[in-house]
């Protein structure tokens, strides 16, 4: 069940005019500024299906900028969107694929770019406002980006998975949901962990010191 | 939560001698595990975004940043204040209000999504109304919103809440079942009458494509939610005067998701058919995207 409060329904408070490709919008820029952990200093927006043929006429631009310059959905900010990535330096682009994705018709690649690195992922707007991420790092997930989130990237190997349960469980934090995914046996692979609690920054740097693992991100709502 | 169905709700409540809107909310408290306190307050000021929506839109003629919609709520409330109306009451307050609403949202104001921003007028827009007439307590109307929450979380859960996957009917459709069903409730009707209004509501609003002009959120959009509103109020009279749906409430649910999945994609929020396409939709759109 996508849908599991009642707030799903009765709710986001957000501005308008749509929750799918306005709000929807917003969060998975959202996520992705969350995820890279910063401002970045070029965006590339890739739209697809029914948000690469209305994307204009539902702010669906302004919107995804505004959460990736770390706006939510009820900021009345958004409408200036583009005036504030111009301030902040933020190069813009968006790209349109008439197609539908794979996925569902409101898709949005989000790719981020600095001096430091760069980040990708994939989302998909399911309608009143919800969103699932459905690839980071080309690695296929499947995220609602609702609770705190640790993604730990690692090599492909036995007791990774052992050893980050283990620094969790030590920190009393517990795993509501958990998905890995890797690009073949013995390759790079990724954990994605839902958890209860909020996720320390020491635990993170704990985790982040595992053998195996050379990356790791937070993503706390 | 305890109900996937919408009969399930209807026996939670009969079983408990509780409204929908009491089930709702105790299983929201239940499946969250946050406090009942601050559902509630979530709630209450979900309710208040609506009324400043409202108020605004019936007060200032807002207009969207394209200008295709705007000032019909106002312009309705004036002609309401003649009292020559032929729908004068309830319908045409509920019509006003979720005017109103639909028009704060085209101009990107803020407004709460129920269940979707392209239907946020339906709901407010019945509440507010029912309740002026009954002199409702906020509580009251706050127990309705659960109410309709939980019929909305059914249908999205069961079958689909997006115009692009479903067509209006997904959500216009949903609001107003939500409504007619909370609208019941606020009349003091029974958790069964409450789900008989919610089939008559959604069963005369499927089939409705979504077929937004030049994409965007405002024609034919602001008037079908008002629409909504209307079918809404008349489905929850029909309901509390003890007519019932042939066919029960959960198949409507269903019918309505397998015809959502027929539309082809030209008609699910694309703006590649229908109202979009006829020669005035084609001669706006040129207008405000000259680039296309």
């Amino acid at each position: 069940m996508p849908y599991t409060s009642i707030f799903d329904i009765i709710g986001p408070i957000m501005v308008g005019p749509s929750s799918s490709h306005t709000a929807g919008a917003a969060r998975i820029g959202k996520t992705a500024r969350e995820i890279f952990g910063r401002c970045p200093q070029r965006a590339k927006i890739t739209f697809y299906g029914s948000f690469a043929q209305t994307y204009r006429g539902h702010g669906t631009d302004l919107a995804i900028v505004g959460g990736i310059l770390d706006l939510n959905a009820d900021d009345e900010k958004i409408i200036r969107s583009f005036e504030i990535a111009k301030e902040q330096g933020v190069a813009i682009e968006f790209i349109t694929v008439p197609e539908e994705s794979a996925y569902h018709p409101n898709t949005a690649k989000v790719s981020l770019v600095d001096d430091q690195g760069s980040f990708e992922l994939v989302g998909i707007s399911i309608g009143g406002g919800k969103i699932t991420i459905k690839e980071i790092e080309g690695f296929k997930i499947s995220l609602s980006g609702e609770n705190p989130t640790l993604l730990v990237f690692h090599h492909d190997r036995y007791g990774a998975i052992a050893q980050v349960a283990q620094k969790l469980a030590l920190n009393r934090i517990n795993v509501g949901h958990m998905e890995v995914a890797r690009k073949s046996k013995g390759d790079l692979a990724l954990m994605v962990i839902e958890t209860d609690q909020e996720i320390p920054g020491e635990t993170l740097a704990d985790v982040k010191k595992i053998d195996h693992v050379y990356n790791v991100a937070l993503l706390n709502p | 939560m305890k109900y996937r169905t919408v009969a399930e709700l209807v026996q939670l409540a009969c079983q408990k001698n509780k409204t929908i809107g009491e089930v709702v909310l105790e299983q929201e408290i239940q499946a969250t595990a946050r406090r009942s306190e601050e559902i509630w307050s979530n709630m209450e000021k979900s309710l208040q975004i609506m009324e400043q929506a409202v108020e605004k839109g019936i007060q200032e003629a807002v207009y969207s940043r394209s200008g295709l919609t705007g000032g019909d709520a106002k312009k309705l409330k004036d002609y309401a204040n003649t009292g020559q109306s032929l729908s004068q009451g309830v319908i045409l307050d509920a019509v006003n209000f979720a005017l109103a609403t639909s028009e704060v949202n085209a101009s990107m104001g803020l407004i709460v999504a129920t269940p979707t921003a392209g239907s946020s007028g339906v709901l407010p827009g019945c509440i507010l109304a029912a309740g002026k007439q009954r002199n409702s307590t906020r509580e009251q109307m706050i127990h309705a919103l659960f109410n309709a929450g939980g019929v909305g979380f059914v249908i999205a859960n069961n079958a689909t809440i997006s115009g692009a996957a479903g067509g209006c009917q997904a959500e216009v459709g949903a609001a107003s079942a939500m409504a007619a069903s909370a609208v019941v409730e606020l009349a003091g009707g029974t958790p069964q009458q409450c789900s008989e209004a919610g089939a008559i509501a959604l069963k005369n609003l499927l089939g409705l494509v979504c077929d937004p002009v030049a994409g965007l959120v405002e024609v034919p959009c602001v008037k079908r939610n008002s629409m909504g509103a209307a079918v809404a109020i008349v489905a929850a009279d029909m309901a509390l005067a003890g007519i019932t749906s042939v066919i029960p409430f959960d198949e409507v649910i269903e019918a309505m998701y397998k015809i959502g999945a027929m539309l082809p994609s030209c008609l699910r929020e694309t703006s590649q058919a229908g109202l979009a396409t006829t020669p005035t939709g084609i001669k706006l759109t040129e207008k405000i995207h000259p680039q296309v």
